[in-house]
């Protein structure tokens, strides 16, 4: 702290100290924490609050696994359902997301000229300068049933009728994947970037196919990279709201869908809260035994 | 096994910026050959494309009489090691070692064994669990070569793979690498700036300047048989008198330089034969620092010139004597030194002398830079 201090001097310091603690305890820690206070309070209209009904409970974590005391069900197998179908969704979605991105970013840091490189960049970068609710609906439009891809396919006669790609949970698949590329590549191509391209090279020289190449170099080395990009693309995937309800067909149900209800249309936001605690816990419960599991640990995710 | 290589006519260009001009040499099998050069003449490219990473502009590369063109570096019979060497860092020493024979399919006991054995033949015995990282450099060396030598390749070709070591390791990796060469008996190019490697490891040297072959030979013949005035300047040091001929009398050319006129021998063109001069002539001779001596001190000595002495250095088993002629030409000369060297102080003149026989005159052209 002295030698931060003295290399910056006092105000910058002071600054930045005052900035980063105001803004991760004012702005992240105290609102989650209220939130969790939140869920396990009763949802009580607002003149009972602060009074002798006012006591920690578990109804709100219950109602998630059993549902409400009127139904016949042993547990919420709706609102179960949801959730597990979220997960499940955004781990798909992860995957498919990292095969889609490490060619790119291997492309970017490796193979292509500076030139190429840059315009690829700005290829990728540009569409995000529009906001995530207008591209959702624009992939909306081109799946839609007169949308652009069904009319392709019918001019080019691989179909005969115009296939609904959104209750296929393609677009949703599509919008899901596309929304968080440049999370997934950036951290791609930093790691990538710092790969020793002799190395490579070595390794053709040694008579190594690509598919090993990549396997036993490319990927070891890039291991905190990918493992950075997949943590970020899932926990915003499952935590997203705006392309699911853009995208989804009228089976497909976000968790998220089913908070935004709690607290907005049955202004129940104790049992909103319970509902992101669980999501919350869930998703980074599932990426620790993620990072656990390919032996990736913090440090190197984070850099 | 081990192959020859041959470059004929090979040019390498970069857009309009030529990496190599036209270079012509056959490698015998089993020789140990340098390409020795500056920075930036062309020798990495050259190998690069006798390796498979570059497909020369023009000409082509044959191993054993075969065309290579088209054949990437994974099928071609050689292996490459690179200046950085290019170990995997996240793999254990053995399986660094073992990684070409893992891409051809052995099973993993025949491959620790190879690995193994190859350990042994570079003296590394028991490092196979080490990681890469907790080598020292010339360990790393080792293991370079090690992997290289794995798939058992015809030609080895080796990038400057001493040059980020210290002078001691150097040294004594050099005597290493000649013994391995004997040992595995295969064909290595090697490339590096240093001429004292390569004049100490080599069968046969290329001097490389600018993309250019200027000569190649054996390393007496590149030291003591110069073609041409880089070639003079680049390997060992050289004194350079730069004058005109002044006529040329059985083998002997008399060079007229500033006010002085000296007497030396025509040197060898790259046919093999000795230049012809004639009167008139812009050369240089060429007189190497061990082949002056103070005036009287060698009967043999025809040659005779004043300087004054203007630094004395020393280098450990040798002086370094740093003197300027009367005609304004830097000279240096070295003695042992044990030697004596009380008439020789800064700004003290002295008298020098050479003999014709170690004068070799050569057209003038341009001196490798210092």
């Amino acid at each position: 702290m002295n030698s931060f201090y003295k290399k910056n001097g006092p105000v910058i310091a002071t600054f930045f100290l005052v900035a980063i603690i105001f803004w991760l305890i004012f702005l992240i820690v105290i609102p989650q924490l209220y939130m969790l206070d939140l869920s396990f309070r009763p949802n009580l209209p607002p003149l009972l609050r602060g009074g002798p009904d006012d006591v920690y409970t578990l109804t709100h974590y219950k109602h998630f696994l059993y549902g409400s005391e009127t139904s016949k069900d042993a547990y919420n197998y709706v609102d179960i359902g949801v959730f597990l179908d979220t997960i499940i969704t955004a781990v798909l979605v992860t995957v498919i997301n990292l095969c889609f991105c490490y060619p790119i970013a291997f492309y970017i840091a490796k193979l292509a000229t500076p030139n190429t490189a840059r315009l690829l960049v700005l290829a990728l970068v540009i569409p995000f300068w529009i906001n995530e609710l207008l591209r959702s609906f624009a992939i909306r439009i081109l799946f839609a049933g007169e949308g652009v891809i069904n009319n392709i396919l019918l001019e080019l006669g691989l179909i005969t009728t115009a296939v609904n790609f959104i209750a296929l949970d393609i677009a949703l698949y599509t919008g899901l994947t596309y929304a968080y590329i440049l999370l997934m590549i950036f951290p791609l191509y930093n790691a990538l970037e710092t790969l020793d391209t002799n190395q490579l090279e070595a390794a053709k020289d040694l008579g190594s196919s690509t598919v090993r190449t990549h396997w036993r170099i490319v990927i070891p080395h890039a291991k905190a990279g990918i493992a950075s990009g997949c943590t970020m693309v899932f926990m915003l995937t499952a935590g997203a709201l705006a392309t699911p309800v853009v995208l989804s067909s009228p089976n497909t149900y976000w968790f998220t869908q089913l908070i935004y209800q709690w607290f907005n249309m049955n202004d129940n936001w104790s049992r909103g809260s319970a509902y992101s605690i669980i999501l919350l816990v869930v998703s980074v419960t599932f990426v620790l035994l993620m990072m656990r599991l390919f032996k990736v640990t913090i440090g190197e995710v984070v850099r | 096994m081990s192959a020859e290589v041959e470059l004929q006519n090979v040019s390498i260009a970069f857009g309009n910026f030529y990496a190599a001009k036209n270079v012509n040499v056959k490698i015998g099998a089993g020789e140990f050959f340098s390409f020795l050069g500056p920075s930036g003449c062309g020798k990495t490219t050259l190998l690069r494309a006798v390796s498979g990473f570059l497909e020369p502009s023009q000409g082509k590369v044959l191993i054993d009489g075969q065309d290579m063109s088209g054949i990437g570096p994974n099928k071609r019979p050689t292996s490459l090691i690179f200046q950085n060497l290019a170990l995997f860092p996240l793999m254990s020493v053995a399986d660094n070692i073992a990684f070409s024979l893992e891409v051809r399919g052995h099973d993993k006991t025949s491959r620790r064994k190879r690995a193994d054995e190859l350990l042994d033949l570079v003296a590394l015995n028991g490092q196979g669990d080490k990681k890469v990282h907790e080598l020292s450099g010339g360990q790393k060396q080792r293991v370079a070569i090690a992997r290289a030598l794995a798939v058992e390749p015809k030609v080895l070709l080796l990038d400057e793979p001493l040059s980020a070591l210290d002078l001691k390791l150097r040294q004594k990796m050099r005597t290493e690498l000649r013994a391995i060469q004997q040992r595995v008996g295969i064909t290595f190019i090697y490339i590096t700036h240093d001429q004292g490697e390569a004049l100490t490891m080599s069968d046969r040297v290329g001097v490389m300047n600018d993309g250019e072959l200027e000569q190649v030979g054996t390393c007496y013949d590149v030291y003591e048989a110069p073609c041409t005035p880089f070639v003079a300047t680049f390997v060992g040091e050289n004194n350079a008198f730069f004058g005109k001929v002044e006529k040329v009398e059985g083998g002997k050319v008399k060079v007229q330089t500033g006010g002085s006129s000296f007497i030396g021998q025509a040197g060898l063109g790259l046919d093999n034969k000795n230049y012809k001069f004639k009167a008139g002539d812009e050369v240089i001779m060429f007189v190497r620092p061990e082949a002056i001596s103070l005036k009287g001190n060698s009967k043999k000595a025809q040659n005779s010139f004043s300087a004054e002495v203007k630094t004395i250095e020393f280098e450990g088993n040798l002086k370094n004597i740093f003197l300027r002629s009367a005609e304004d030409v830097d000279i240096r000369f070295s003695v042992p030194s044990s030697s004596d060297t009380s008439g020789m102080e800064p700004s003290k003149n002295v008298s020098l002398s050479f003999s014709q026989d170690n004068a070799v005159v050569l057209p003038t052209g341009a001196l490798a830079l210092d």
